[in-house]
């Protein structure tokens, strides 16, 4: 036998050994839910509408997102504290962790599935890892201008071509970054982009990266297929004439919302949601809302728009119909709403009230409750149907 | 009715006016404790990390922030410090309440009163 039949046998004879402890399960209907103080993640079934069980030992997962493997079957958990740890949703268990900074901010998973990257605030840059073995395989250290210093990252996004693209809040920069190879990441910079990008998301083509501004009122646009026309701004002083209030939480950009023609933001320091032109990145309407946006998401259908909100409004979720740019209903879930997830064709969501320690689910078409799942402080939750997805 | 309303405002903000420069001094109560406790450690937490070892925002650990005046601290919960992300918190929380706030994050004792 070549050397390579042998591990491939060893493989298949240890995946078989696994067989035997591990029951097979389907994992396409499948999610975790963060429950960002105690460090732990529940698994739950979409359909059944149920927990699955509970993973512990995560670390500090105030403000942890998820990535899952091409085959759904693990998560990757990026912790606040630079926990990084890879869970088997089948064998419920945590099978590679490593605290690879002090602070991040999330990650991202390559389009060929293989690596997987951590935007960190400290110490500022990203890092790669092997999505297999959680091996690092290279950094890019967030340097910039003449002191050296670096910068928190934010807004990391996987791109076509086995590149991240992220953005440096304190350098109003944005870096792409083509990991073809691996071990040696080719960078390409961005400068003067706007002041303080915080956060960013990709179109779901993978085609236009976009970086919102906390220091401006603004975005910036990259076309991923063009880099050459550099960064560009777009919706430049949005929010013109209107007084800009105190920002309790920042909005969340990559629960982007594209529905129709449609590009839906969330309004920065506004209770207001930007409805932007998909071809010309134009405004075309603001819808006025109880609050100030934080996250801002598409149906998977483009029919409707769901909003939740910063501090201190954030007890209730609002609904946009897309045709009519409406709201059509105000939905009170519980205290502290911070996250929302629909099921992958969109008839249901599932939406978790932080202080009031549950996760409700909803059906979109009648907004009638349908369960409610008691969960510890839960903040995120992240369906198995990302996995298929450019940019989560 | 609306003149009733009116007077019982007026009756309470007169007894409010009373009651504040008393309570200035001491602790907020056990329950607005509580209160503040979750307030600082989840929503300040969101930019500062749940167990303040910093996020967009600085760490707030008692190392971190021992050395630094009280009262400058409190003025920046109070007032945010403009052209950076930290909002202003005087609507949610008095002068004494920060300064309380202030205190608790310098002893260290919300770092790990989970
Ligand atoms: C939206 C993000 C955000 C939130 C929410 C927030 N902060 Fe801040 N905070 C910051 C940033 C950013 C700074 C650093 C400002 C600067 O660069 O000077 C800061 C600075 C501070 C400082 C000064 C630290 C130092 O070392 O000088 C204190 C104290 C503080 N925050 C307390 C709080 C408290 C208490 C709360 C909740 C009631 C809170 N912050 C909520 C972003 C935030």
């Amino acid at each position: 036998m070549t050397r390579v039949e042998l591990i491939g046998f060893a493989l298949v004879a240890s995946t078989i050994a696994g067989c035997a402890t591990v029951a097979s399960r389907e994992t396409a209907d499948l999610g975790v839910i963060v429950e960002r103080a105690t460090g732990s993640v529940q698994l739950v079934n979409q359909t059944k509408r149920a927990s699955l069980g509970r993973i512990q030992g995560l670390g500090d997962l105030s403000h942890a997102s998820i990535v899952y493997s091409h085959d759904a079957r693990y998560a990757y958990v990026f912790g606040r504290d630079g926990g990084l740890s890879k869970i088997d949703i089948v064998a419920q268990r945590t099978v590679a962790r490593t605290v690879q900074a002090g602070n991040s901010i999330g990650g991202a998973i390559s389009r060929d599935g293989h690596l997987v990257a951590v935007a960190n605030y400290q110490p500022g840059g990203i890092k790669v890892f092997d999505a297999d073995t959680l091996e690092l395989l290279s950094e890019v250290p967030s340097t910039y201008g003449v002191e050296g210093k670096r910068a928190k990252v934010v807004g990391i996004a996987d791109a076509p071509g086995n590149r991240f693209v992220f953005s440096l809040f304190d350098a109003d920069e944005i870096w792409v970054a083509d990991l073809t190879d691996a071990r040696h990441p080719a960078v390409r910079k961005f400068r003067d982009v706007g002041r303080q990008p915080y956060d960013a998301l990709i179109t779901p083509d993978g085609r236009y990266y976009i970086a919102g501004l906390f220091g401006e009122d603004g975005l910036v646009l990259l076309d991923m297929q063009n880099l050459d026309a550099g960064a560009r701004r777009i919706l430049d002083g949005y929010g013109r004439g209107s007084e800009k209030l105190p920002v309790y939480k920042m909005p969340h950009l990559r629960g982007w919302a594209m529905a129709g023609d449609y590009a839906f933001l969330p309004a920065i320091g506004r209770y207001e949601v930007l409805v932007v032109d998909r071809r010309t990145w134009k405004q075309v309407a603001a819808v006025p809302v109880q609050g100030q946006p934080v996250f801002v998401m598409a149906r998977p259908d483009g029919r409707q728009v769901w909003v939740n909100f910063a501090f201190p409004r954030n007890g209730v979720v609002q609904v946009i119909d897309v045709p009519t740019l409406k709201l059509v209903e105000s939905l009170h879930p519980g205290k502290t709403v911070l996250h929302m997830e629909f099921t992958a064709r969109g008839d249901e969501i599932w939406i978790s009230a932080r202080d009031d320690d549950r996760v409700v689910v909803y059906n979109t078409e009648r907004f009638q409750k349908l369960a409610e799942l008691p969960a510890k402080s839960p903040s995120g939750i992240f369906f198995t149907w990302r996995a298929q997805k450019i940019g989560l | 009715m609306r003149a009733r309303i009116t007077n019982i405002l007026a009756t309470f903000a007169a007894s409010l006016a009373v009651v504040a420069p008393v309570c200035a001094k001491a602790d907020p109560s056990a329950e607005r404790q509580r209160e503040l406790v979750n307030l600082v450690r989840q929503d300040c937490g969101s930019c500062h990390g749940m167990t303040f070892r910093g996020g967009l925002g600085p760490p707030l650990t008692s190392e971190a922030l021992r050395e630094k005046p009280a009262d400058t601290l409190t003025a920046t919960i109070l007032n945010g410090r403009p052209g950076t992300p930290m909002p202003p918190w005087r609507q949610f929380v008095s002068e004494a309440e920060a300064g309380w706030i202030v205190d608790r994050l310098q002893k260290g004792f919300l770092d790990d009163a989970r």
